[in-house]
């Protein structure tokens, strides 16, 4: 089946499309919609990118391995990334690290058998403030904040999303 | 994790649970239960909550801080506690748009006069003057002339311009406009980072509303004034927060740097004319027309002006953002119950970094502790005030492991298209992570100087001396400790969660 987009996200293709002189300077805004439709990047995707953008593949192919945003495999419906830069290392986020390695039984890099979580460290999130905290992005384009994170409260939040499981498509599912 | 830091936790979590502060978050989520016209009411809801756990940070103390003599109220974070001050009738009932009209009446020129007068320097960390940067704007252009506001913001420690998008967006879209008035701008990117996906939203909310009002658009205010802002998302990536890469991004290629000259305001996006500037610098324009350059100016002290949002955080007692005049000293910023309250109990500070990671860490000396937050005094010092948001450190805090987590960052985040930056960054990583594990030998220390003079000075744009700066600072203001692990064949130090620092592994 060949990846398209839906009647909706070709609309917001288009407005994308106004907001620039060219099609390339689209490309950043393109990708994360292509992602939130597609639940990944895939080859086949960054091909469909190209060709609605009128680049040559490569362009693509530049920008969603440059950017650390686009998803080059399927990850989980909740992908939780964990910041450990600089005062979240100092204020606990390893340790937060190593409680969700235990509550999840993956390692960082890794998702759930069951296409749930996935969970990564990733680099400053600018929220050093509220040390330490992490971001959960959604398969559903969504993502939220969560900080001030206490090993306690890593597990309500642990509930809340599993609750929101049930709605959220899984990304190994959203295209071929 | 360490019952102590369960202990520092919970301390952190005390505020979120007083009665006072969230019968504050209850309201505002209740007034915010009304739908806004961007984005779905339940996502809105539950973000909102989260941001009014962090608003609240800002919120102790008795009403306005006043900061100093020089600063009785607040004009950047004025409107932080102000309920759905991101709505447009509410921005405009708190005086909102009114500077707009008074620049609309004001020539280009007299306006960039009063911005040099100022002593507005980049909030973003390089501190150039604002007014002189948009002077090197050209008058006349054959192609449209640009403004992007770099909101990329990313400089681990720091976590202000996300404030100002989310809880006065409309300050900062009329920051936007009048410096397009000024300088003849047709379009504005603003570049948000895309992790702040809660921003972004709050923006082109704020910039829907605009176009409705008829601030943004044809013919603005009957002034003949043709304007348009948009959001566009980055997607990852630290090097973005750099002017040139952060414009290569905006085109749709990969961040990497451009050889200067040409500068931006000759050849910048599109090949037109551009000025970037940062999310604050262009928040504090409306106050620089409201009260005047030489107001602006004597907020704060010789070639630093105005007020600005200092970040705190680290095992403080209130981390958080907080509003004072420039040059304001470290000391009263980290001890004042206004601001930071002091290091914790049980916690005694040994370091500071001044301004995001690339600055040169800083030791707690008294004079460096009565050091003005200014461009010129903290280099003084051998550091730089940078983005102005303060990372403090207790005494179990390693120094080595802090230098080789930062080289790390540094090396997973360079462009790769420079040699000294690229491998200098995971050379140095490994060499730190080695001294760390108990691998290292004396001579790495000259070692490691001598690769952060190779990578200095020697690369397109300045995330090689963002390696160099901090890296050496480490090794030459805590050599003893350097010392100690290589001797000592490993770290004295408390590990950070069970495995150590995860260093080695590649962040994502």
């Amino acid at each position: 089946m060949a990846v398209e987009f839906s009647e909706i996200a070709e609309a917001e293709f288009q407005e994308l499309l106004s907001r620039y002189p060219n099609t390339l300077a689209a490309m950043l805004p393109a990708l994360h919609l292509a992602q939130r439709e597609f639940g990944w990047i895939s080859v086949e995707v960054m091909d469909y990118v190209a060709e609605k953008l009128d680049v040559h593949p490569t362009r693509v192919l530049q920008a969603a391995t440059f950017y650390t945003m686009y998803n080059k495999q399927p990850p989980g419906k909740c992908h939780i990334q964990v910041c450990t830069t600089l005062t979240c290392a100092l204020m606990g986020g390893y340790e937060l690290m190593d409680h969700l390695e235990e509550k999840l039984g993956i390692q960082v890099g890794e998702t759930t058998p069951d296409g749930n979580f996935t969970l990564t460290e990733v680099e400053c999130l600018a929220s050093c403030g509220t040390a330490p905290m992490f971001q959960v992005s959604y398969s559903d384009g969504e993502s939220d904040y969560f900080e001030n994170l206490t090993p306690e409260r890593v597990d309500e939040v642990l509930e809340e999303l599993n609750e929101k499981l049930t709605d959220l498509p899984d990304p190994r599912k959203m295209h071929s | 994790m360490t019952e102590e830091r369960a202990e520092q936790n919970e301390k952190k979590d005390e505020p979120r649970e007083d009665s006072e502060e969230k019968g504050k978050a209850e309201q505002q989520r209740e007034q915010d239960g009304e739908p806004d016209s961007a984005g779905d009411e339940k996502e809105q809801t539950s973000a909102d909550e989260e941001k009014s756990g962090s608003a609240a940070d800002g919120e102790k103390g008795p009403g306005p801080r006043a900061a100093s003599a020089k600063m009785d109220k607040r004009y950047l974070s004025r409107n932080f506690e102000i309920p759905k001050a991101y709505n447009i009738d509410v921005y405009e009932a708190n005086g909102g748009y009114r500077a707009l009209r008074k620049a609309m009446g004001m020539d280009g020129e007299t306006i960039i006069e009063e911005v040099k007068k100022s002593n507005l320097r980049g909030r973003g960390g390089a501190g150039f003057p604002c007014g002189i940067k948009w002077s090197f704007l050209p008058k006349e252009s054959d192609v449209p002339k640009y403004l992007v506001v770099n909101a990329d913001e990313g400089e681990p420690g720091t976590f202000k311009d996300r404030y100002l998008m989310e809880l006065d967006p409309h300050r900062h879209i009329e920051g936007c406009m009048i410096a397009a008035w000024a300088l003849g701008i047709r379009y504005c990117y603003i570049f948000v980072r895309g992790e702040l996906q809660f921003a972004m939203k709050r923006l082109q909310n704020a910039i829907d509303q605009a176009y409705e009002k008829g601030y943004l658009g044809k013919n603005i205010l009957g002034k003949g004034f043709d304007f348009d802002i948009y959001v566009h998302p980055g997607a990852g990536a630290y090097i973005c927060g750099e002017e040139t890469g952060l414009i290569e991004g905006l085109e749709g290629k990969s961040g990497q740097p451009r050889m200067k000259p040409p500068f931006p305001a000759v050849v910048g996006v599109f090949q037109a004319p551009t000025i970037v500037n940062n999310v604050e610098t262009i928040s504090s324009i409306p106050f620089i027309i409201e009260h005047g350059g030489q107001w602006f100016a004597d907020m704060g002290i010789e070639k630093n002006g105005g007020p600005k949002l200092y970040g705190l955080s680290g095992p403080i007692n209130n981390p958080g953002v907080y509003e004072a005049p420039s040059g304001i000293t470290v000391r009263e910023l980290l001890e004042s119950p206004d601001f930071g309250g002091g290091m914790r109990d049980g916690h005694e500070l040994k370091a500071y970094i001044p301004g995001g990671s690339s600055c040169a860490v800083v030791t707690p000396k008294p004079e460096h502790l009565d050091v003005q937050l200014g461009f010129e005094p903290m280099r003084d010092i051998g550091s730089s005030l940078g983005t102005g948001c303060l990372t403090f450190m207790d005494t179990n805090t390693c120094m080595v492991r802090l230098a080789a987590r930062l080289a790390h960052f540094y090396h997973h985040e360079s462009c790769g298209q420079c040699t000294p930056c690229r491998e200098g960054s995971g050379w140095a990583a490994k060499v730190l992570d080695g001294i760390e594990a108990g691998r290292g030998r004396m001579e790495d220390l000259d070692l490691l100087l001598d690769m952060c003079d190779n990578i200095e000075g020697n690369t397109i744009c300045a995330l090689g001396d963002s390696i160099a700066i901090p890296v050496r600072s480490y090794v030459q203001t805590f050599t003893d400790e350097f010392e100690r692990h290589i001797t000592g064949k490993g770290c004295p130090f408390p590990a950070w969660g069970k495995g150590g620092a995860k260093a080695d592994s590649d962040a994502a």
